[in-house]
């Protein structure tokens, strides 16, 4: 049971993971309505940008300047991607994330090089044995693992605050709600879609920190990230919480998945458990778990 | 003045139906057909035809496959690098389990396996589309990358899980210079272009472009969208698989699983919009594109005295790729193929004015 328990937390604490990835798709998909595939390259360059800055100056000045430089990025991307193609259908703007994703990739590395760079912020590593009064033995965490997942609360409580309580939060909800209804009664469309993708930017950069602090800042971060994908399609598109819980599901569920199953297959079922779990979803709920219902006949 | 269809009157159905209804674009196809059967074989070097002309053909092949699914039934498919794997991977098996086989035989049963993978994996698109059907065909880019990492019997219990293709040979004629695995591999694509070209103009092509345009009026008028979307997924699996086999035992020799993975995907998909979604001759010039960056990348700089290192110019590929689909989304949305019709367009006036 220990070992189940043990199991299923390191499931969660990787779901905590994908869900900070999946927590930026869903701000730009509810307010642009835009699938945002580049949002795996945006945690790699953010991340990128931070280690690299901190070899120069002090970590809050690099924080600070690691955000600055993802609002550059959505101001550009707003100006040079979004405004060209608007109304354009979905497809189309996905594929041009694609392309951006690949651009930024590229970028990234030529600016900030390619190698492993290891990102320390002072977050605590060491692992601690807790419910030690529940299971014999207790269960055996990494306090890094815990902080992460404060981290994605107090994210998620405070994106749940901006959306429910201010000014802009409530524009972006209505922009969700309706573009055209929301442009007559004056909100600027293209300042919103800045805002949003410079959000969804910071949430990469927190995914960024995250990650990077418990894999080290490399390219595969923007590969992982695609893990996303599954946790958006599980948790719906449009759902601020159904990312975590999607996640928390998803991450669980491959570990035990890997864990219980895997060996009968030959192991390394983890890569796909993932997909096929939503794709399985997808036949039976296609708005997800807390998505909204979209009536479309297909 | 060069490029008019003027006094080329059609007189029989047979003229109207024609694949290239105008002299001049006959003309042009002929002098392609023959620069490609003749020419290169004759005056290129083996560098030429090994590292351009074969991947060139294999790619624009996959893209044909790829172009058939996106571009004219309008489903997104991320997962054309799995079904290649499938092509190569049940050619392999097909020649080492029965090596009887012809190699023509083997190429067209590799593409029937992927085609039934196709199949299996587009069954979700009856239910879902857009992004989510990406992330299903992204499901079938993981799993059949794990797949032939992972089950042993694909890869015939070889230790190291890369495998290599058997020597080949075709009635008694061994395909082993660059020339005549060029040959081969251009017959195929020949013959299978044209095929697509034919079944994109017909009833199937054109029960594929309805669904594509508004899938509620299709089905209004009678085209069955399961038959026509589950064909799309059977035909374009088809050619990747043909492309796949093609690619493992002519172009690579030996492959090990990481030879189709998602990146292959992405290329094929990058080739599609670049050289213009809906459109064969776009495939061409898609992979004609895709593959002169690496290498403009590689020859200009140093050319100018400015050499990059590797890791810049993989780099720098990145970026030029995903800045070119931006662009190509943004002003030329029909890709190449588009630009190559509006300069036919000018041809018929150059170089009077009116």
């Amino acid at each position: 049971m220990g070992f189940f328990v043990e199991v299923l937390f390191g499931g969660f604490l990787a779901g905590v993971l994908y869900a900070l990835v999946a927590l930026g798709f869903v701000l730009i998909f509810k307010a642009s309505g835009v699938f945002n595939f580049a949002q795996g390259a945006m945690v790699l360059f953010a991340a990128l940008s931070l280690v690299r800055l901190m070899e120069w100056m002090p970590i809050p000045v690099a924080l600070l300047v690691s955000v600055a430089i993802m609002i550059v990025f959505a101001l550009v991307v707003e100006r040079l991607v979004l405004r060209p193609l608007v109304n354009q259908e979905g497809i189309i703007l996905f594929m041009a994330t694609i392309g951006v994703s690949y651009f930024l990739d590229g970028f990234g590395q030529t600016v900030w090089g390619s190698e492993v760079y290891t990102l320390d912020l002072g977050l605590p590593k060491e692992p601690v044995i807790i419910l030690e009064s529940l299971f014999e033995g207790g269960v055996l965490v990494n306090k890094f693992d815990l902080v992460a997942a404060v981290i994605a609360g107090v994210l998620v409580t405070v994106l749940a605050i901006f959306f429910q309580k201010t000014r802009i939060g409530r524009a972006l909800r209505a922009v969700a709600d309706d573009h055209q209804a929301a442009q007559s009664v004056g909100i600027p469309l293209r300042d919103i879609w800045v805002i949003v993708w410079s959000t969804s930017g910071i949430v990469a950069l927190v995914a960024g920190i995250v990650w990077g602090s418990a894999l080290g800042v490399q390219f595969s971060i923007s590969l992982v990230a695609l893990k996303a994908l599954p946790v958006l399609i599980l948790g719906g598109f449009t759902s601020v919480p159904g990312a975590i819980i999607g996640g928390l599901i998803i991450g669980a569920g491959e570990k035990l998945a890997e864990v219980y199953i895997g060996p009968t297959f030959g192991g390394g079922i983890e890569n796909w458990f993932a997909y096929m779990l939503a794709l399985l979803f997808l036949l039976v709920r296609p708005q997800g778990l807390f998505g909204e219902r979209i009536i479309e006949r297909v | 003045m060069l490029y008019r269809e003027a006094g080329q009157f059609k007189t029989t159905y047979g003229d109207d139906q024609a694949i290239f209804p105008i002299r001049q674009d006959r003309l042009g196809m002929a002098l392609i057909l023959l620069i490609a059967y003749v020419a290169l074989p004759l005056f290129a070097t083996d560098y030429f035809i090994t590292s351009i002309m074969i991947p060139f053909l294999i790619y624009a092949l996959a893209a044909i496959g790829l172009n058939l699914l996106t571009g004219y039934c309008g489903q997104v498919s991320l997962g054309t690098g799995g079904f290649m794997a499938v092509g190569a991977y049940a050619a392999y098996n097909f020649t080492i389990r029965m090596p009887e086989l012809n190699l023509i035989v083997v190429f067209i049963l590799a593409g029937g396996c992927a085609a039934m993978v196709g199949v299996v994996f587009g069954i979700p698109s009856l239910r879902i589309k857009g992004f989510y059907l990406a992330v299903a065909t992204l499901a079938a880019q993981f799993f059949l990358d794990w797949a032939f990492a992972r089950i042993k019997w694909f890869t015939n219990y070889t230790p190291s899980g890369s495998v290599a293709a058997p020597p080949l040979d075709i009635f008694g004629f061994a395909i082993n210079t660059p020339d005549r695995r060029y040959f081969l591999i251009l017959a195929i694509v020949t013959v299978m272009a044209l095929a697509a070209k034919n079944l994109v103009r017909g009833r199937v092509g054109r029960s594929w472009m309805a669904i594509r345009d508004m899938d509620i009026a299709a089905e209004i008028i009678g085209i069955r969208p399961l038959r026509a979307k589950l064909s799309a997924f059977a035909v374009s699996s088809f050619y990747a698989g043909v492309a796949g086999a093609l690619w493992a035992f002519l172009h690579l020799g030996a492959w090990e699983p990481l030879a189709f993975d998602i990146n292959r995907s992405f290329i094929l998909l990058f080739m599609v919009i670049i050289g213009g979604l809906g459109s064969i001759l776009g495939c061409f010039l898609g992979a004609a594109f895709i593959l002169m960056v690496p290498l403009a990348l590689n020859q200009i700089p140093t050319a100018l005295g400015i050499p990059l290192s590797t890791a810049m110019i993989s780099h720098a590929e990145f970026m030029i790729f995903g800045a070119m689909i931006v662009f190509f989304l943004i002003v030329e949305p029909h890709g190449l193929a588009r630009l190559w019709a509006l300069g036919k367009e000018k041809l018929r006036l150059w170089p009077f004015p009116h």
